[in-house]
């Protein structure tokens, strides 16, 4: 493929993404702005694509859409009378916000036009990076990771907790 | 696994026989510079989905429950009905196109779109025969369990924006079930993966070839590996919403489930995402653990079977016989097993089927270590 191809789907796919996004912010239908989503997740996997971090790129899809997006949409689902309200979008605070944008943004650019030789890392990756994660996560990152999946597994037991069917609540209906 | 290089400018009819060599030719093809070959490349799944669910997937189903119950099922069109499909769609396509009046217009309408993207996407990477694959990933396996995500957003689209009861109960039954079941299908892959040391479907299914056959399947390489397969298939029927999970369909109580209020062409895009579904995870179950595009036969001395029935045409045809071999058990059990109710269903994914898959994770971590 011709490196035109190439600009012209990085185009195609950060337009979805950012149009996108804009619509979860604009929408005055929560359900609306939950299914936008979606699109976002995925136009942010495909950029991840283009960085080749495919198997992040992956992970993408898997968490967000497959958990994040799925929490959401029921969440949002099970809420009562989810169409009548109102969504409040007004504007607000206006001053406070425009600094915080411009100081955003100032710090963006700055660290955008003060790193604009990209570094190279030392080791040149070779062949497939799904090995070389794997390593990495058992051997040098073994304390984070399992430390990770300790906290994990006391949300899980958090959730367990909070969502089971206590019998002395049961009395009282 | 060294690819040889191909001239871009090759034609798709001179391709060759080494790995990849037709999807590669398929890339190369650019007509006045327009990525033809890409959109040529991406049609051929989505032809073989419409034209086998067509001819073979609604067909074998009414046929196989036909028999199955004592019948002889659709007689009428063609000999033996053969054209019965053809018909059906015929019907399908004449059909009006209703929208209820009250349905969300927009997630009603995008739904089966969604839906149907969803379950055709992990295409991509099924390597369909040795020189055919959409896009050798490193991390096809990976890419194949996780993208069925989006076919959830689908059917969450298409319960909600029905705005019917029914349809929403469907859509949050059938969500809950494939979202649990994801995770003993994933670890059950897992231990393919583990056997094979890599993500990449291609790699899974040459590590799996041999001259004796079948007896190089992973399925046959491990008394473990069993276990795994079992899991699987059990989780994939529930992931795919089949008997004895349908429980998002149960015509008894839900009327259709999440598809209650689509007619016509949308209704048939539902049907074609769920035999693409259907055949997206008999093929990943026969790549992980039965050797994908390999030949099941297997050498006798001189009389070189094996060699014989290999190559990238032979691939293509062992890969959709093995496809097709665990449809037909899926429509077997489909008209043989009773529906589950929604806590015997959670039960098994959560009480039984994820600890054996946790249990056969660890001893084929063992067996891959410790036994050569």
């Amino acid at each position: 493929m011709s490196n035109l191809t190439y600009t012209l789907i990085f185009y195609i796919f950060a337009a979805i993404t950012v149009f996108s996004a804009a619509f979860v912010v604009f929408s005055r239908n929560v359900i609306y702005s939950a299914f936008a989503l979606l699109f976002t997740f995925f136009g942010v996997a495909a950029l991840y694509v283009f960085l080749s971090a495919d198997f992040i790129a992956v992970t993408q899809v898997v968490v967000y859409v497959g958990g994040i997006l799925v929490l959401l949409l029921f969440g949002v689902m099970f809420t009562k009378s989810i169409m009548n309200t109102e969504l409040k979008s007004d504007v607000l605070h206006i001053i406070p916000g425009t600094l915080i944008l411009a100081g955003i943004l100032s710090a963006l650019l700055y660290t955008f036009y003060t790193t604009h030789t990209w570094k190279p890392s030392e080791i040149e990756l070779h062949g497939s990076i799904v090995e070389r994660i794997g390593y990495e996560t058992m051997s040098h990152y073994v304390l984070p990771f399992e430390m990770v999946s300790i906290l994990l597994l006391a949300a899980l037991i958090g959730a367990a907790f909070l969502a089971r069917f206590d019998k002395s609540d049961n009395k009282n209906l | 696994m060294i690819l040889t290089p191909l001239p871009h400018i090759s034609m798709p009819l001179l391709m060759g026989n080494s790995l990849n060599a037709w999807s590669e030719a398929l890339v190369g093809f650019n007509p006045m510079g327009l990525p033809l070959g890409l959109v040529i490349l991406a049609a051929i799944p989505l032809v073989f989905i419409a034209l086998y669910s067509l001819t073979y997937g609604v067909y074998g189903e009414r046929k196989i429950s036909a028999f199955m119950q004592d019948r002889l099922g659709p007689m009428e069109v063609g000999k033996w009905g053969i054209l019965q499909t053809i018909a059906d769609i015929l019907k399908l396509l004449q059909k009006e196109d209703i929208v209820p009046t009250s349905a969300d217009k927009f997630l009603f309408v995008i739904g089966p779109g969604v839906l149907f993207v969803g379950s055709f996407l992990a295409y991509a990477v099924l390597p369909f025969s040795s020189a055919f694959i959409g896009a050798s990933l490193n991390v096809g396996l990976f890419f194949a369990i996780g993208i069925v995500a989006i076919e959830v957003v689908g059917i969450l689209a298409a319960g909600w924006g029905s705005n019917n009861k029914w349809s929403l109960y469907g859509a949050v039954r059938s969500v809950a079930q494939i979202v649990s079941y994801e995770i003993p299908a994933a670890i059950a892959l897992l231990c393919g993966a583990m056997m094979a040391g890599t993500l990449d479907m291609q790699k899974i299914t040459m590590l799996q070839s041999g001259s004796y056959g079948f007896a190089h399947f992973f399925l046959f390489q491990s008394p473990i590996a069993w276990l795994p397969f079992l899991i699987y298939f059990i989780a994939s029927l529930a992931e795919v919403n089949r008997a004895p999970f349908d429980i998002p369909e149960a015509e008894s109580e839900l009327v259709a489930g999440y598809f209650t209020e689509y007619t016509g062409m949308k209704f048939a895009v539902i049907f074609l995402a769920e035999y693409g579904s259907m055949f997206m995870v008999s093929a990943i179950i026969s790549i992980v653990f039965l050797g994908g595009w390999n030949s099941p036969l297997p050498d006798i001395g001189s009389f070189a079977l094996n060699a014989w029935t290999n190559g990238p045409l032979w691939g293509v045809f062992w890969i959709i016989m093995k496809g097709f071999f665990f449809i037909f058990v899926q429509m077997w059990l489909r008209w043989t097993l009773p529906r589950l109710r929604v806590d015997q269903l959670m039960y098994l994914c959560w009480k039984v089927l994820t600890p054996f898959a946790f249990v056969s994770f660890v001893l084929t971590a063992i067996w891959v270590i410790y036994v050569p």
